[in-house]
């Protein structure tokens, strides 16, 4: 065991699961030499030569699609788009060509491809460095969704990833990189160190991708997140002494609908968290699954606690950001609904 | 606003549109093409750099001379075993074109696209290329496929999406996909198969292999930022890969103009990118193949991509789904310049003394029986017409490798549809 941060506990991943097997390379902008803004690849170039690691034009078409190339060669590609933000400009790539080869082909094709993107804000990064675009790529057939919330998982995660014979976008909430985030911005933060997900083993793991966590227990109302929202509902719960089950999904895509099920039947409520937009978020799409099959065991109807629809705003950013303000209203509407 | 008086006094602007030389009505006008003579265009040596060959891009490759002899430094002096064997596949993949077009016409499919004029282009490509370098075609490369031996039956059974459809109806008619053949599954989203072509060569060199890649896009597509982005990665990375421009002079109802042909060449977007660069005549199946055999060389020397121009004409719509009435003049094909690639391959042939008339008649004629007779086969497995379609639980499969709970849950659900529909 070590003690990792979520960029240390990524960057294991990518160093275990390239010594396995040489056909996993990564691409991206800055990753090579650099090893990536926020240090993710680091060390890979040096340790896996040139051909294994390395610096991409600023093209995100270009990257996923060589990326499909180099998958339709025999390649495990796994590509760093910088930011969320830039993902946009790769969506034909992802959406009409990767998600869709194996279908297209009738299996001739697998696109074992994993997309890793840092995401969401709470960093003050404006409008082009904060977006969660998770609900996008949740509404494409032949995708997987991955949002990890500690560096445990984020490891494990990641490595069963870039092992999937499947495309994977893999958003890192870039806001808990180093520590996790509560959600009380006007806290001093705290270090990975001091949470015990910080305990990372240095050899190979994976975590099954469609496997949700319950990473609190409780009996009043479940609470459904991903990402750093996670520890916003774990903390705001513990902060109101709401009795509150925190469910983490990891994966959105797909999502583990019985471990989801199993809860909102025992606690009668049911409450979903992100920091994405709120219309057509996958807020919706969990609502809308849990009303169709826990319809008879709600003694309320499902709330949804998200980002506002408006873009992602640089200094009202905390006004913006669904925290244990938003969440303890929401809290108090549901129980005593 | 343009009447602010605070610019009244400064000269107005316009906006260009180009306008093709010739609509609907007008007589055929080609006097903008420069048909250079045959023989004429240099041949730089294959390691030559980019930056010492930059006229080629403006030049003509040509190696079919108007009386069919092959001359000048492009001449792959090809055995006329091998001209025959070519002549073969053009004149199938025209005569397969000729009856999918009309089973499409008989309702038996939906949709169907023809390469009719621009089968040198394929067909040249194919022959000058290793059996296995890997190809990432668009639609108007059947010719290509035919050449590797893919059979005939199989694309049939695609373009019907009938029981024996390999890829289980999915894909619109034409969109072909065998890797077996080293062909990559066609996308109708134009220009993706481009960084996919530089990714697979970018892959095939970090794995020290020795062969190559091949894209194909329109003129058209050339607009796309992805074959943007794919020439900045091939010049970055030096791919082995080879970007070849079907330049047919239409995109549906957008002449070459449109594109930006207006104003340089599509083989001169090389030039920004410090890629080799090669225009060509594609109407020439010589030129095809020795160009295609040039940039070859090239990629598998580490020497980086090619962009071939290969100058063409569509000689047909679009698609069965298009009317060119509508929007060129009538007979322009008639009136194009560079011919058409089965006529020049057969009067050079005819001048080897190595071919004749009598014997052409009777290649098509067989051709024809030999088509018919596969279609006849093709047909017993169905077509989309009589709706003879692989079983509908197939929809769910290959979305994924292992399918998860939502869509096995779909699929039960469109199962008691089936069942509810029947009673």
């Amino acid at each position: 065991m070590s003690t990792m941060n979520m960029i240390e506990a990524l960057n294991s991943a990518h160093q275990i699961v390239m010594e396995r097997d040489d056909n996993v390379v990564t691409l991206g902008e800055d990753v090579g030499y650099f090893g990536g803004v926020f240090r993710v690849t680091a060390g890979l170039q040096k340790r896996f030569g040139k051909h294994r690691a390395f610096d991409t034009p600023i093209a995100e078409s270009g990257i996923v699609g060589a990326c499909v190339g180099m998958a339709a060669y025999g390649l495990r590609p796994v590509a760093e788009i910088q930011f969320a933000d830039y993902i946009y400009p790769a969506i034909d790539q992802i959406v009409s060509e990767a998600a869709r080869l194996r279908y297209r082909s009738s299996g001739d094709w697998p696109m074992p491809i994993t997309i890793r993107s840092p995401y969401g804000g709470g960093i003050f990064g404006g409008q082009t460095h904060s977006q969660s675009p998770e609900a996008l790529f949740a509404h494409v057939a032949g995708l997987k969704t991955v949002i990890p919330s500690t560096p445990y998982d984020a490891k494990g995660l990641l490595i069963a990833a870039i092992e999937d014979n499947d495309p994977v976008v893999f958003f890192e909430p870039k806001r808990i990189y180093n520590g996790p985030f509560e959600g009380f911005y006007d806290r001093p933060a705290s270090p990975w160190s001091k949470h015990p997900a910080s305990d990372v083993p240095e050899g190979y793991y994976a975590i099954p991708l469609g496997k949700a966590a319950v990473v609190r227990p409780g009996e009043a109302v479940t609470v459904l997140a991903y990402g750093t929202m996670v520890h916003v509902a774990r903390a705001t719960a513990e902060h109101l002494g709401v009795d509150a089950e925190v469910i983490d999904l990891r994966t959105i895509v797909p999502v583990d609908i019985e471990t989801i099920e199993e809860s909102v039947k025992k606690t009668g409520r049911c409450l979903v968290l992100h920091e994405a937009t709120r219309t057509a978020g996958f807020g919706a799409e969990l609502a809308a699954l849990v009303q169709e099959r826990c319809f008879y065991h709600l003694e309320a109807p499902v709330e949804r606690v998200t980002g506002w629809d408006t873009p992602y705003p640089h200094s009202l950013e905390w006004a913006y950001f669904p925290g244990p303000v938003r969440l303890g209203l929401a809290f108090k509407k549901i129980l005593e609904a | 606003m343009p009447d602010a008086p605070e610019r009244a006094n400064r000269p107005a602007l316009s906006l260009h549109v180009p306008e093709p030389p010739g609509r609907p009505g007008d007589a055929p006008d080609f006097s903008h093409v420069q048909v250079l003579p045959a023989g004429a265009t240099p041949r730089p040596d294959s390691a030559t750099p980019a930056r010492a060959m930059a006229d080629m891009v403006y030049g003509l490759v040509r190696v079919l001379n108007d009386a069919g002899d092959a001359v000048g430094p492009w001449n792959p002096r090809l055995s006329p075993e091998t001209l025959l064997a070519m002549l073969r596949v053009m004149v199938t993949t025209r005569v397969y074109d000729d009856r999918m077009f009309r089973a499409q016409r008989q309702g038996k499919t939906s949709f169907y696209i023809k390469s009719t004029g621009e089968e040198a282009v394929a067909v040249g490509a194919a022959f000058a290329m290793q059996p296995d370098d890997m190809c990432f075609p668009i639609y108007r490369q059947q010719g290509l496929l035919i050449a590797r031996g893919y059979p005939l039956r199989l694309m049939m059974n695609q373009v019907y999406s009938n029981r024996g459809d390999p890829l289980h109806g999915r894909q619109l008619p034409i969109m072909y996909s065998s890797k077996e053949f080293h062909w990559f599954s066609i996308s109708g989203n134009l220009g993706t198969q481009v960084p996919q072509a530089v990714g697979w060569a970018m892959a095939s060199a970090i794995k020290n292999d020795s062969r190559i890649a091949a894209t194909w896009t329109g003129e058209g597509a050339t607009a796309e930022g992805d074959f943007h982005h794919a020439c900045t990665f091939a010049s970055v990375y030096r791919a082995p890969v080879i970007l070849n421009v079907v330049n047919n002079q239409w995109a549906i109802s957008s002449f070459q103009g449109i594109a930006g042909g207006e104003q340089t060449t599509f083989a001169a977007r090389a030039l920004g990118y410090g890629i080799a660069g090669l225009r060509i005549d594609g109407n020439d199946i010589l030129a095809v193949h020795a160009a295609t055999a040039w940039a070859a060389d090239r990629a598998r020397a580490n020497l980086g991509p090619t962009i071939i121009e290969h100058f063409t004409y569509r000689a047909e719509s679009h698609s069965t789904s298009d009317d060119p009435g509508a929007y060129r003049p009538a007979k322009e094909g008639e009136a194009w310049p560079l011919g058409d690639p089965i006529e020049r391959l057969k009067r050079h042939l005819i001048r080897l003394g190595a071919w004749d008339e009598e014997r052409h008649a009777a290649l098509q004629a067989e051709t024809i029986d030999a088509v018919r007779a596969v279609q006849r086969e093709a047909e017993k497995l169905g077509t989309l017409g009589d709706q003879t379609f692989h079983d509908i639980g197939t929809m769910f499969e290959d979305v994924y490798e292992q399918m998860p709970w939502h869509l096995a849950e779909q699929r039960a659900q469109s199962a008691a549809e089936v069942e509810a529909a029947r009673s």
